[in-house]
């Protein structure tokens, strides 16, 4: 099947002919599959929010191509809002971007402006509400009473509303604490789930981009330094400590072992895992 | 050891809506701050961590219960300044808590306003950026530089009051790895070399690690209080108030669960290894 999103030696150059100009994004290239829930990491200046603004063609490529369904989206620049109704853009910190009345106009100013009405237009929203854990009854109030865990719902559930086909979300967690992190990721889950759409999810946190994606893609220095499974990419967990990039906590236990002589595979991330392999490490021993 | 800070069943009401019962977002806090510690305080969204912090230099006022800073009740206007200048507070977005165009100039707001002489000035103003590593950026403008190097600019610009104390209100939270390492590193630095005391406030678990003491908030209050390798070791509680606790601890209570022999206080990924090597090569 093609890629819902073909990358083509994209290079986004800020500043031309400025004393100030530099390539944010330098010939970068990589396909998303249709259903994939990919991560994107890398440290502040790495390249990832440029590069994450061409994907709903909020920027325009210096070079290169950005294909959604194998046509080019800069094919026709009068209809790039058709591709931002179906590439939809969660910003950081969405909650300071809510300015309706109601939480329930809020949600529904996307699908509006995508010419949705009635029943349609209704449906939309609530069902976008009930994907993030907004109740019926918090529909009504103004989305400045909630806490700051429910306003960040309430501007995810807008972009839902507009039904996109590839969802991307710039740090979505940031500045939740433990439980709200893991409340907003099990939604974000459960909606990949229950409709097959595309997501992608960009974080700091390589434990989050861990837990979550598919296949992760690194950035670094406006390149991808690599991009594989998780259990590939943290394989190489040496090379990714040299670039400055964290690793999940349990890799570098399991890396610490290895050096410390257990035969352990480093590329490992989740405390299940790594308890696997030292309980069978441990049976294994008893046997011999 | 001397104290710094002390609160006495301290209590604080966010004020209601008409008709509503006001909020008590503490509810009877009574704590001691040793002078020169390094502490943590650690709670969900909610559990009054934010409240305490914003109690300690009286940007919040006790709506019960006392505040001392050295001795000085909180509630005294008359001694508003002097409590001010002995904790100074750094808060989570470095964008609002910057106001010169010129870092140096950043750094030199507080000491002007205090009255302080233009070459004391000087001086405490390359000495609070030598502090934070941050000379070489003096003639920088603050909008250019990265989200940790504001944050290190707005903490230069609290240590250039030479406060007794400094609190770290979520200053992490918006922060990426590298930001955050390089903000915790330079406070740790602060608190070793100046000696200054340091509360930060955070709901990162392993930003705990190497402090000398560890308090969680929940609902209100103080419900646990003590070194970190204390404190982490609790984690079933931990978890029921919906905190997460270190991924070394976590495995470790893990491998004990099925009779593996191994201490549960290991923070650090290099002990952790350690002790898992000898449980593994004693078998």
């Amino acid at each position: 099947m093609e890629p819902i999103l073909q990358i083509k030696h994209l290079t986004h150059t800020y500043g031309i002919g400025t004393p100030f100009q530099r390539s944010a994004v330098e010939d970068v290239s990589f396909d998303v599959r249709e259903g994939e829930f990919l991560g994107i990491i890398g440290h502040t200046g790495s390249g990832k929010s440029t590069l994450i603004q061409h994907l709903n063609g909020l920027l325009r490529p210096t070079s290169g191509q950005v294909l959604l369904a194998g046509k080019d989206i800069w094919a026709e620049p009068k209809k790039i809002r058709d591709v931002r109704f179906r590439v939809g853009l969660v910003f950081q910190y969405p909650e300071y971007q809510l300015f309706e009345e109601t939480v329930y106009k809020d949600i529904a100013f996307g699908p509006t402006n995508m010419g949705r009405t009635g029943a349609e237009l209704d449906r939309c929203v609530r069902e976008a509400a009930r994907l993030v854990g907004i109740r019926d009854d918090q529909l009504d109030k103004s989305p400045f009473e909630l806490s700051g865990g429910q306003k960040r719902r309430v501007a995810l559930a807008g972009v839902l509303a507009m039904e996109p086909d590839v969802l991307i979300l710039d740090e979505p967690t940031a500045g939740l604490d433990p439980a709200g992190r893991e409340n907003l990721m099990a939604n974000i889950r459960d909606y990949h789930r229950n409709k097959q759409k595309t997501i992608l999810l960009v974080s700091h946190s390589m434990d989050e981009i861990a837990r979550n994606a598919d296949r992760i893609l690194v950035l670094k220095g406006s390149h991808i330094l690599m991009s594989g499974a998780p259990g590939e990419v943290f394989a190489r967990g040496a090379e990714l400590l040299a670039a400055g990039l964290d690793v999940p906590q349990i890799t570098r236990i399991a890396m610490a072992l290895k050096a410390r002589g257990l035969p352990i595979d480093p590329a490992v991330y989740t405390v299940e895992a790594l308890e696997r392999q030292l309980l069978a490490l441990r049976k294994g021993g008893a046997a011999c | 050891m001397a104290e710094i800070i002390r609160t006495e069943n301290l209590q604080y009401a966010y004020p209601a809506e008409e008709g509503e019962a006001p909020f008590y977002a503490l509810r009877g806090v009574d704590t001691a701050i040793e002078k020169g510690s390094f502490v943590v305080v650690l709670g969900h969204n909610g559990s009054g961590k934010s409240t305490f912090a914003k109690t300690l230099n009286a940007v919040l006022l006790p709506a019960g219960g006392k505040v001392y800073v050295e001795g000085m009740d909180t509630l005294d206007e008359n001694l508003l300044l002097a409590v001010r200048r002995t904790v100074g507070m750094v808060f989570q977005n470095p964008d609002n808590q910057i106001v010169a165009n010129v870092v140096e100039e950043d750094v030199a707001f507080a000491p002007e306003n205090l009255g302080v002489p233009p070459e004391e000035i000087r001086r405490r103003v390359d000495d609070a950026l030598a502090a934070v590593g941050m000379s070489e950026f003096v003639t920088h403008a603050p909008h250019l530089l990265s989200g940790g190097q504001k944050q290190r600019i707005a903490i230069a610009g609290v240590i250039a009051m030479e406060p007794e104390c400094i609190v770290l209100d979520e200053a992490t939270a918006m922060l990426d790895p590298v930001g955050r390492a390089e903000v915790l590193s330079t406070v740790h630095r602060l608190n070793r070399e100046k000696g200054i005391t340091v509360i930060l406030i955070t709901h990162h678990m392993n930003e705990a690690e190497d402090a000398d003491r560890v308090l969680v908030m929940d609902d209100g209050k103080v419900v646990m209080d003590g070194p970190p390798q204390a404190v982490f070791t609790r984690v079933e509680e931990l978890r029921s108030m919906g905190l997460t606790v270190p991924d070394t601890v976590d495995l470790m209570d893990r491998l004990r669960h099925h009779g593996v022999d191994v201490p549960l206080d290991t923070l650090h990924v290099e002990e952790c290894a350690d002790a898992i090597a000898a449980a593994f090569q004693r078998n």
